[in-house]
């Protein structure tokens, strides 16, 4: 049970400012997850909150006390690596247990414990086995079930999935995701580069950018009510297509914004007629890409599948409830 | 299928001889690039070698180098019966001054070795850490390293001066000693003198291999006993110990092979001890002072058999060892 407060967090090296005042607030058992580019400072913010870091300045909460100058190991908290960190030279019974045996645990609870973690993690077959013997899947998970047999009150992963294949990746995000669902009781923090993992993963996600947070809300919030045009452009797959200049203006804004199946192609009532430069087929569905006289060509989710060829011109409108307009500065016009 | 000539067609056969090909081409430049190497390896290393074995099972002597006549073992162990019945023995395995040698070697070699290496890896250790002026610590530490052995044995002979040196003038200031002692020339502190300057000059160099050793430690690892809570000591015993062990392993290699043919520092600093005579200093005595040269010559090839020996057990038992530690 765990809910944590950032007030007002500052994290500086020598004279560059890395998180510059952050306020947030992760409520007990949740999924937060904190997705921004790289250099955003999201993963310093997690080892702020880890106590790998020192806050420079500003006041880090557990449940209401503050834990600024706490060890990391009194937080309560348990971390999966990027690069999973597992002990090379220990097998993963002693990589799962070595933690523990340092808390005095008593060896019949140890293993109790490090079985337990296995068996739900599916790792109970390898516990004899070296982390080099295991594929890179498997590390993953023994670094998560090492993190598990900690018992924590917080959660926390550091871009657990970038080392994996893009299959694995999706697997192990279903268990990620499972694993929460287990385990209501512990709040999790998940750092991401990659805003699909945020979307299927969190129950809140905070963006980041250059060390301040642009928005903090439900993944459906962020994807429908972006708040800056950085969070617009930065969360939904394909890419929210952005159009400047005299064709926002017509629109009463600096840009408009309109996701590419709030596009529909509408030959007998365009509001925009272009050219289609290209085309992809991903199965599923059909992208085209149309030239519409903007900066790039706009991205549009073809419904039905009558093929449409390269070249062909054709008509688009946007469906206008879904457009999203901003100012100059990047703010959204509501 | 095998005799399958370049241009035919048919590509499932062509392809194996096309690899074989490819295979040949591979060996022709590996070869074309060692040949170098092992031409100056032949004239530097194993020619000397060769002829210094030669030299050792005949009775050449250095006025005239090329009339030594074929006398086998003799330089080695040779026996003798009287005809007064009295049997003497010769030779380099029962000369007592060579037993001695080889005892000072080994007693100088394991004993600066184990204390170069944990101080090295203490050294190591705190180059490792992050602070202040780090890099100007490690080019400074690396110093007594890097001054010719000739010279450092020097500056410490005068440091261990009886009358004039630094070092008793310290130790009477203080009131640890009462009289001036005659570091290296006296038998009982000799080889403490060398050990001493032995140490001093390679612990930076064991600091160094040990230090490429840390560095390859990813951070996340104690990042994740610090999240743990795991004692610092306990990292160090169960996590960085066994991670740096096989850098550790090679660096005491290198400091082995060269403690035991030490020879420059020993020469200098305490010359014509016999409380400090190595293999090394024995042989070339014999070769040149002495005008021995093939006895000499026969120490030579023992010692590099002896040193050959412990390289060959040393990493035996280390890997032994490595097995064990799996459990």
């Amino acid at each position: 049970m765990a809910e944590i407060q950032l007030k007002d967090v500052r994290k500086s090296y020598g004279s560059v400012d890395v998180i510059k005042g952050v306020d947030l607030e992760i409520r007990d058992g949740e999924f937060m997850v904190f997705v921004g580019p790289s250099g955003c400072g999201k993963s310093t913010l997690l080892r702020l909150i880890a106590g790998l870091e020192d806050i420079t300045s500003g006041d880090l909460l557990f449940d209401g006390k503050r834990v600024n100058d706490l060890a990391p190991s009194k937080r309560g908290i348990a971390m999966v690596f990027q690069s999973y960190a597992l002990y090379p030279h220990m097998k993963v019974y002693d990589n799962m247990a070595f933690g523990m045996k340092l808390a005095k645990a008593g060896p019949d609870e140890i293993r109790r414990r490090v079985e337990k973690a296995a068996k739900m993690l599916h790792i109970d077959h390898l516990l004899d086995r070296l982390p080099k013997q295991l594929s890179g899947g498997q590390r993953q998970r023994v670094a998560i079930g090492r993190a598990i047999v900690r018992d924590p009150k917080v959660f926390l992963f550091d871009e657990p999935l970038s080392n994996l294949d893009a299959a694995l990746r999706v697997a192990t995000r279903l268990e990620i995701a499972k694993l929460h669902h287990e385990m209501k009781n512990v709040t999790m923090i998940y750092v991401t580069h990659d805003q699909v993992e945020a979307m299927t993963l969190a129950d809140r996600i905070c963006v980041l950018r250059d060390g301040l947070v642009m928005q903090v809300g439900t993944p459906s919030e962020l994807y429908e009510r972006p708040n800056s045009l950085f969070v617009a452009g930065f969360i939904g797959s394909p890419k929210m297509n952005f159009v400047n200049g005299q064709i926002a203006q017509g629109f009463n804004a600096h840009t408009i914004g309109i996701r590419s199946e709030h596009m529909v192609v509408d030959n007998a009532d365009p509001v925009w007629r272009g050219k289609v430069v290209h085309a992809e087929n991903l199965g599923s569905d059909n992208f085209l890409f149309v030239d519409i006289g903007s900066e790039e060509p706009v991205l549009v989710r073809q419904e039905g599948k009558t093929a449409i060829p390269w070249g062909a011109e054709i008509g688009v409108r946007p469906l206008i409830e879904n457009l999203h307009r901003f100012d100059e500065t990047g703010n959204p016009i509501r | 299928m095998a005799s399958i000539t370049a241009g035919q067609p048919e590509p499932q056969a062509t392809r194996p001889a096309r690899r074989s090909e490819l295979q040949a081409e591979r060996v022709r430049a590996a070869r074309l690039f060692l040949l170098p190497m092992l031409v100056a390896l032949t004239l530097v290393a194993a020619w000397p070698l060769f002829r210094t074995i030669y030299f050792s099972f005949t009775d050449t002597s250095l006025s005239n180098i090329g009339a030594g006549k074929w006398v086998g073992f003799d330089n080695y162990l040779s026996v003798r019966t009287l005809s007064s019945g009295k049997v003497i023995t010769r030779g380099v395995l029962v000369d007592p001054a060579w037993w001695n040698a080889v005892w000072n070697t080994f007693r100088f070699a394991i004993i600066s070795v184990s204390i170069e290496t944990v101080l090295g890896l203490l050294v190591a250790l705190v180059l490792n850490a992050e602070f202040k002026g780090r890099g100007l610590v490690r080019a400074a530490i690396l110093i007594p390293w890097a001054i010719p052995t000739i010279v450092s044995a020097k500056l410490w002979a005068w440091l261990f001066n009886d009358q004039f040196g630094m070092v008793n003038d310290m130790l009477m200031s203080l009131g640890l000693i009462d009289h001036k002692i005659a570091w290296t020339a006296d038998v009982s502190t000799a080889m403490y003198a060398v050990l001493i300057v032995d140490i001093w000059k390679t612990t930076p160099f064991m600091a160094l291999l040990c230090l490429a050793g840390l560095q390859m430690i990813p951070r996340d690892m104690y990042e994740a006993a610090k999240i743990d809570g795991v004692h610092p000591i306990k990292v160090f015993f169960r996590v960085t110990l066994p991670l740096v062990k096989p850098a550790l392993m090679v660096a005491v290699i290198f400091r082995l092979l060269d403690a035991l043919r030490i020879f420059d520092l020993i020469y200098v600093l305490t010359p014509n001890s016999s409380a400090t005579k190595t293999m090394s200093v024995i042989s070339r005595e014999n070769l040149i002072d002495f005008d021995k040269f093939a006895y000499g010559s026969a120490q030579s090839t023992l010692l590099f058999l002896i040193i050959a020996l412990a390289v060959i057990l040393y990493i035996w038992l280390g890997r032994v060892d490595l097995g064990g530690q799996k459990q």
